[in-house]
């Protein structure tokens, strides 16, 4: 009997390894993870990999091109563009994920008990939803920014609430899908509570979209923090953030183009990969595959 | 008339997925003659439906081919025909019934027009006569012509399995090929069904093969039947040869599992075992490891064909 | 009726949509003793399957009681019910759909177990391997998930899950109707095997004349929301007393070689929509035998002979003619 017991368990693994196999085809997926590996690496060894301090500013050296002391130049304050990139992703990555958790948690919870309670409560939600929607992302940020005021903290926060309603919709529309399943019937009628089939049947379902949306939601969102910072509204300087950086960057393009060029690269990549490494997820994760 | 219509000898098709290479037929050989009926019976993963996609090359290409054999359709090998010659055949000449009339008519076009559309690009008829002929098509399945503008949805299933039959039947093909054409229908539904095809069968004198599990449906339809498992056709003859003697263990074992509603205090005998993945077939005869008369050449050789007057087998331990 | 487990008294269903009321079950009653399989057949949109929704009270009855025990069932609040669902089981007809494709299928069958606190770990993980070997499973494939199993073994994990709380009365919605006949096969004899040996009772859903007859004792005929005939498996076949029940019988094929015989095709025309009823009898619209009292009035269930129920007026006539 002992031994049956040991065969029995040997096998938990599988599913994650089949998605890791349909992933692994997909070239372009792996370029994907492999820059948001590198992002992820970049931001947490920062401090190592930064030749100088970013916000040191050295004001006989600045506006110079590329060079051996400055790899990638100095901007308009005689600041190291490499090391402010460095910095700069920590930031990103950091608005980014927080943004897209508020944004991803929040719009997941609503849109469940939308999809999954219908009736009333749905209308009530996705009616809010939709006017949320209705202001196109970057508005609704500047607008709760704008009332809140510019930390950090309310920028994530802003961003964050112009994101729920994607969530909102994906995980609603998947609770439909899943909620007329016979295995929620019968996980009702194994005397399962409401709430515990929200749990444990309805949201490991509803996962895969929601993990899509959030990687191209972690793109979507600096690109949003960048976007505002160079409007003005986003961190303020000297933080180094590349959106800050891009704007900072505009009216030295004629000279100067490397310190809009730079940053702008930064962002390009970043977002490239994250979008990559989303759509290989999504057909990774599909479940028509299975 | 006693001419051969379709001629398929040893037949090959294989799919390359992603876990692997699926052989999904693996050298079946069919006759079927003018105004003939055959029914191919079989389970899900028998192959069944992919020897019907071969007929009409209709085989989806990047995972499927057809990998040998011929298909002689009026003395033409399909296999090795045009594409551009093969959509003169397909629809005019062979036609085929798909199981699922939810799903196989289009949804934005009135059935009518769907009728006619087939009719005008295969007999080259203006577009007026083509639509006069599909009206006529239509009373024959009994739907009134007035309901020529309707869309699909407006009908139930039954009824738009009907419009199937008529879109196949609209240029009089020699063959029509139905796969599972009921199995999605209600059984008065069925019956209706079955009777329209023998009705028009007999008007058209069209050769029929039609894929079902049903055997109860092969003895009402069907002339001759075969009997597919994994790929191969184990056992094939007339209905009252196969079904008074069926002598292949796969086929009697299909006999022995249903419950027959005529037979009182009977107990089906199920047929032990799981079918194997097509990813895997075993060894030898691949039905050896749910066979009661297994032997040791089973496990090692696949049978070789039997054929005495028009019934063929592939049985190691059964001779016809 | 006192020694039945399971009573049903004009029990309704009704939905309310935009276009109407559809009548999916509309005033349906019968009984099923301890140990018997009660076989309800009918078409699609006859309302079979919801009938079972409504015994384990997955869809709320719009009106009519279902005793189990002599108790009513519908008037106890959700807590009471909860109670009752380890003796009110139902397995479901889709192999694929019926069992969450996260979870392994051992968890599955646990989840019953767990959900009812039934003792601890070791003790449920010891549960779940009976009741697996009970079904004819390995324990061995604990871990798998459905998606790596075929039709046949998933619905034996569904049947698993079911008797994982030792219930009395079980309702088997078209178990079978998504199986290979050789599976079906396997199927039928391990649900019958089973009542055999744990002493249940079945509501035995199903379209599948044939699987019906074989596995009932009393079969019941659904048309349209109302049970049409009810009576002996045997019976039933011997004597078909109302015209629907006899047009579903001819209609299904048999082995019998036609040798070009035409099956006599009782029907005319569709079923009706469930929104729009005939007036009258539901069935006089593709009823050959039809009167004008048959357009006007509604037939009962009426019991013609012992344990024989009809809803026909013309009844009477049919049994004349069989010889009663």
């Amino acid at each position: 009997m002992e031994q049956e017991k040991l065969i029995v368990r040997d096998k938990k693994q599988s599913q994650l390894q089949e998605i890791w196999r349909r992933f692994r085809r997909n070239k372009t997926a792996l370029v994907g993870l492999a820059i948001v590996i590198f992002l992820f690496l970049v931001a947490f060894f920062a401090p190592l990999l930064a030749p100088m301090d970013p916000n040191k500013a050295f004001f006989k050296d600045k506006l110079q091109l590329p060079s051996s002391t400055y790899l990638l130049g100095t901007d308009n304050m005689g600041r190291d563009i490499l090391s402010r990139i460095i910095f700069g992703s920590r930031i990103s990555l950091y608005i980014g994920f927080i943004a897209v958790g508020i944004g991803g948690i929040g719009g997941t919870i609503l849109g469940v008990f939308a999809g999954f309670y219908g009736g009333k409560l749905d209308n009530v939600i996705m009616r809010t939803m939709d006017i949320l929607l209705a202001f196109p992302a970057i508005i609704l940020a500047i607008a709760i920014v704008g009332v809140l005021g510019t930390s950090l903290g309310n920028l994530m926060i802003a961003v964050g609430i112009s994101h729920m309603p994607r969530y909102a919709r994906i995980v609603r529309s998947s609770t439909f899908a899943v909620r007329g399943q016979e295995f929620v019937d019968a996980a009702r009628l194994v005397g399962a509570h409401d709430f515990q089939i929200i749990i444990e049947n309805i949201l490991p379902n509803c996962l895969a979209p929601i993990i899509v949306q959030s990687t191209l939601g972690v793109a979507q969102a600096i690109l949003a923090v960048a976007s505002m910072s160079f409007l003005g509204l986003g961190i303020q300087p000297p933080t180094a953030e590349w959106g800050a950086m891009l704007s900072a960057g505009r009216q030295y393009l004629r000279i100067t183009p490397h310190l809009a060029i730079f940053p702008g690269l930064a962002i390009a990549t970043v977002v490239l990969g994250l979008n990559l490494l989303g759509d290989g997820l999504r057909d990774a994760l599909d479940p028509k595959l299975r | 008339m006693n001419n051969v219509l379709l001629d398929v000898s040893n037949l090959h098709v294989v799919y390359d997925t992603f876990e692997g290479r699926v052989e999904a037929v693996r050298g079946i050989s069919l006759k079927i003659k003018q105004g003939e009926s055959l029914g191919l019976v079989g389970e899900s993963g028998a192959g069944k439906t992919t020897t019907a996609l071969s007929i009409m090359q209709l085989v989806p290409s990047p995972p499927g081919k057809i990998s040998s054999g011929e298909i002689k359709f009026q003395n033409i090998d399909l296999n090795k025909i045009a594409e551009q010659k093969m959509r003169q055949i397909r629809g005019n000449r062979i036609s085929m019934i798909f199981q699922d009339p939810m799903t196989s008519l289009n949804p934005v076009l009135p059935i009518g027009l769907q009728i006619a559309e087939t009719i005008a690009v295969h007999q080259n008829l203006r577009f007026e006569k083509a639509k006069y002929r599909a009206q006529e098509l239509l009373e024959k399945v009994q739907i009134p012509a007035e309901r020529y503008k309707e869309y699909p949805h407006e009908f139930s299933g039954g009824m738009r399995q009907r419009v199937g039959i008529a879109m196949s039947l609209s240029c009089n093909p020699s063959l029509l090929v139905a796969d599972e054409p009921t199995s999605a229908l209600d059984v008065t539904i069925q019956a209706q069904i079955l009777d329209l095809m023998k009705d028009l069968r007999e008007e058209f004198d069209t050769s029929l093969i039609l894929i079902t599990h049903d055997l109860g449906i092969v003895a009402d339809i069907c002339d001759r039947v075969a009997t597919m498992y994994c790929g191969i056709i184990v056992e094939e003859g007339t209905v009252k040869e196969v079904f008074e003697n069926p002598l292949h263990p796969y086929t009697q074992g299909l006999f022995n599992c249903i419950p027959k509603i005529n037979d009182k205090g009977h107990k089906i005998l199920p047929i032990f075992g799981l079918p194997p993945s097509s990813l895997k077939y075993p060894s030898g005869c691949s039905f050896h490891p749910r066979c009661p008369k297994c032997t040791e050449i089973c496990v090692q050789k696949m049978p070789p064909i039997q054929s005495v007057k028009g019934r063929t087998l592939r049985c190691h331990n059964v001779t016809i | 009726m006192k020694d039945s487990l399971l009573s049903v008294n004009n029990l309704k269903k009704h939905f309310y949509i935009s276009s109407g009321t559809v009548h999916a079950v509309d005033g349906i009653s019968f009984d099923i003793s301890t140990g018997e399989t009660l076989g309800l057949v009918g078409e699609s949109g006859c309302g079979k399957s919801t009938v079972g929704r409504l015994i384990t009270r997955l869809t709320d009855a719009t009106a009519g009681e279902i005793y189990f025990k002599d108790q009513d069932i519908l008037k106890l609040n959700k807590k009471n019910f909860s109670d009752l669902r380890e003796k009110i089981q139902l397995i479901f007809q889709d192999p694929f759909s019926s069992l969450d494709p996260r979870k392994s299928i051992g968890c599955s069958i646990e989840k019953p177990l767990i959900n009812f606190r039934k003792g601890i770990k070791k003790a449920r993980q010891e549960k779940v391997d009976e009741m697996m070997e009970l079904v004819g499973l390995h324990p061995r494939l604990f871990n798998k998930y459905p998606h790596e199993l075929d039709g046949g073994t998933r619905q034996r994990v569904g049947i698993a899950r079911a008797l994982a709380l030792n219930p009395q009365f079980i309702v088997c919605d078209e178990p079978v109707s998504a199986l290979d006949v050789s599976i079906q096969a396997q199927i039928i004899n391990l649900l019958q095997n089973l009542q055999k040996e744990l002493r249940l009772t079945y509501l035995f859903i199903s379209h599948d004349l044939s699987v019906v007859k074989y596995i009932s004792n009393r079969i019941a005929v659904m048309y349209l929301g109302k049970i049409v005939e009810m009576a002996p498996a045997e019976e039933l076949f011997e004597s078909t007393l109302h015209p629907y029940s006899q047009a579903l019988l001819s209609a299904v094929p048999t082995l019998q070689i036609k040798n070009g015989e035409r099956k006599k095709n009782l029907l005319v025309g569709g079923v009706p929509s469930p929104i729009n009823l005939p007036t009258g009898c539901r069935f006089h619209t593709r009823c050959v035998y039809a009167t004008e009292r048959c357009r006007k009035e509604e037939p009962l269930l009426v019991e013609h002979s012992k344990g024989h129920w009809v809803a026909c007026f013309l009844a009477k006539s049919f049994l004349s003619k069989i010889g009663f």
